[in-house]
């Protein structure tokens, strides 16, 4: 079991031979009314890569992700996550998956909200084992002792028994992070993990991510944190009106790339948090 | 000249009378209650038809007198092939007049409940019963309770109508010692207090029952100005 350790922020060097492909998203449309929010999307996630969603308010960013694990229903297209189709079946097109089928292809992806989305009603512990015991069918004391475990690799040892209502915005935010990890999920979807959060606690829930890619986890991040996506991401996707406006590494579209709309967001970016 | 040594010269008839008022007032609630949650559910199902039924059901129960109600179905009833004894029919009666309101009550509960909850748990891979189970009720408790006690109590006080299909509950009691000694302003007083203190029974355990499944928000958070449960108490 991996603990917290204070020093794996830097960027993971990019092992050869983890080229598998976690997550294909390939012409991925979707409308809401007469709203287009994403067209015609393409975007391919390897194992063990991090990948952060970048753009502007609206840009199609959450409901993609939303997507992939099918919270969203996408209308054109196809998202696969380890080669199975997801939200549809194989043989019939645009057929939906059973309820069963969809189940089991979410406990493989875990998803972590902006609003957290905590159960108020239980306690940090009981927040995190309750999908052991419901989903994975554990027994109490095991889903326990599993939930205590996830708790201390968060850091939150100390706080087993509190409600969230006792908790700050970054430990709560912890606490959804180690209800998901403790699934063991192949891969990690977070949707503005630190966006509600007061500017003193973003730290702590972006080291406990840090933590997770040094560890290998597949993720996919919807972000403003520009520092994390430079220093952790492998790669990063700025989407604009539905569509994905710049790809790769953060180098390349932090410093490199030509994109006009790239260039004018960032530099909104850096005046905001210039002052 | 008052006489309140009446009330104890029928106090044992008085005292079965307000058992058989606090049977059929429990059990009318609850059958109310479980048909009420039924029909929320049934009424979740986009099925058109379906949520037209389950309205029109709603809409005639609240919108005629329980009294009429009761009548149809105990004087009406056998001509459906529906023969049921005046306390069943009583009861029975109570249980949907009640599962009506309480239908409604559910359902503002129901759609109160934060979708980011309900994602939460699907995201995990939670089937709906689940859900609906460990999270979903429990949601709702906490922001039905004081309506669904509110409801209680209003029923405590629709027993009495039990009385006119001849259920020997407290009301028919009272009445026939009204009847039978004339002592017409005790008997008032003498009902007034039962009910009374039935109504401030329900209301004070309803009260800690709703301490008691809010208790994890009675503690708000130290820095938690963004907190969910911050902006669900407020």
């Amino acid at each position: 079991m991996t603990t917290v350790s204070e020093t794996a922020s830097s960027p993971r060097s990019a092992t050869a031979g983890d080229a598998a492909p976690m997550v294909t998203i390939r012409g991925v449309s979707k409308s809401f009314g007469t709203n287009e929010v994403l067209r015609d999307i393409d975007l391919t996630v390897n194992k063990s890569e991090v990948v952060c969603l970048i753009g502007p308010s609206g840009s199609g960013k959450s409901t993609l992700l939303r997507c992939v694990n099918f919270l969203e229903v996408y209308d054109r297209g196809e998202i696969r996550i380890e080669g199975k189709l997801v939200g549809y079946t194989e043989e019939t097109p645009r057929r939906r998956l059973s309820n069963r089928d969809l189940r089991d292809l979410r406990r493989n992806v875990g998803m972590v909200f902006q609003q957290f989305n905590l159960w108020p009603h239980m306690t940090a512990l009981e927040n995190v084992a309750e999908a052991l015991v419901q989903v994975r069918g554990m027994d109490k004391a095991a889903a326990a002792a599993h939930a205590r475990r996830m708790l201390d690799r968060v850091g939150l040892s100390a706080k087993t028994d509190s409600y969230p209502a006792r908790l700050s915005g970054g430990q709560q935010q912890r606490v959804a992070i180690a209800r998901v990890i403790a699934m063991e999920p192949h891969l990690m979807l977070f949707d503005e993990p630190t966006s509600a959060l007061d500017p003193e606690l973003v730290g702590e829930v972006l080291q406990v991510m840090r933590d997770l890619a040094a560890d290998g986890m597949t993720m996919v991040v919807v972000t403003h944190e520009m520092g994390f996506a430079a220093n952790v991401a492998d790669k990063v996707a700025f989407l604009d009106h539905g569509r994905i406006a710049a790809f790769g590494t953060p180098r390349e579209v932090f410093h490199e790339s030509t994109e006009p709309r790239v260039q004018q967001f960032l530099q909104t970016y850096h005046e905001r948090n210039s002052f | 000249m008052l006489d309140f040594t009446l009330l104890v010269q029928y106090g044992p008839a008085l005292l079965r009378g307000f058992g058989v008022t606090i049977l059929c007032w429990g059990a009318g609630c609850l059958i109310g209650m479980v048909l009420g949650f039924v029909l929320m559910l049934l009424r979740q199902i986009p099925v058109k038809p379906l949520r037209w039924v389950i309205r029109a059901y709603i809409e005639v129960i609240r919108g005629t007198p329980f009294l009429i109600q009761l009548f149809l179905l105990y004087s009406g009833g056998p001509s459906i092939g529906l023969r049921l004894e005046a306390t069943a029919a009583g009861i029975l009666g109570l249980g949907i007049y009640g599962s009506a309101y309480f239908a409604e009550i559910f359902r503002a509960g129901y759609q109160a409940v934060p979708k980011g909850q309900v994602e939460a748990a699907l995201s995990l891979g939670m089937s709906y019963g689940s859900i609906l189970r460990r999270v979903i009720v429990p949601a709702m408790l906490v922001s039905t309770i004081p309506a669904i006690v509110n409801m209680m109590a209003i029923l405590t006080k629709e027993t009495v109508v039990l009385s006119i299909i001849t259920v020997p509950e407290l009301m028919y009691e009272m009445q026939t010692m009204a009847a039978e000694t004339f002592a017409t302003f005790e008997t008032i007083v003498g009902m007034a207090l039962f009910y009374w203190l039935l109504v401030e029974v329900v209301s004070r355990l309803g009260r800690r029952l709703e301490a008691r499944v809010t208790r994890f928000l009675t503690h708000a958070s130290p820095q938690g100005s963004s907190t969910q449960t911050a902006t669900a108490r407020a």
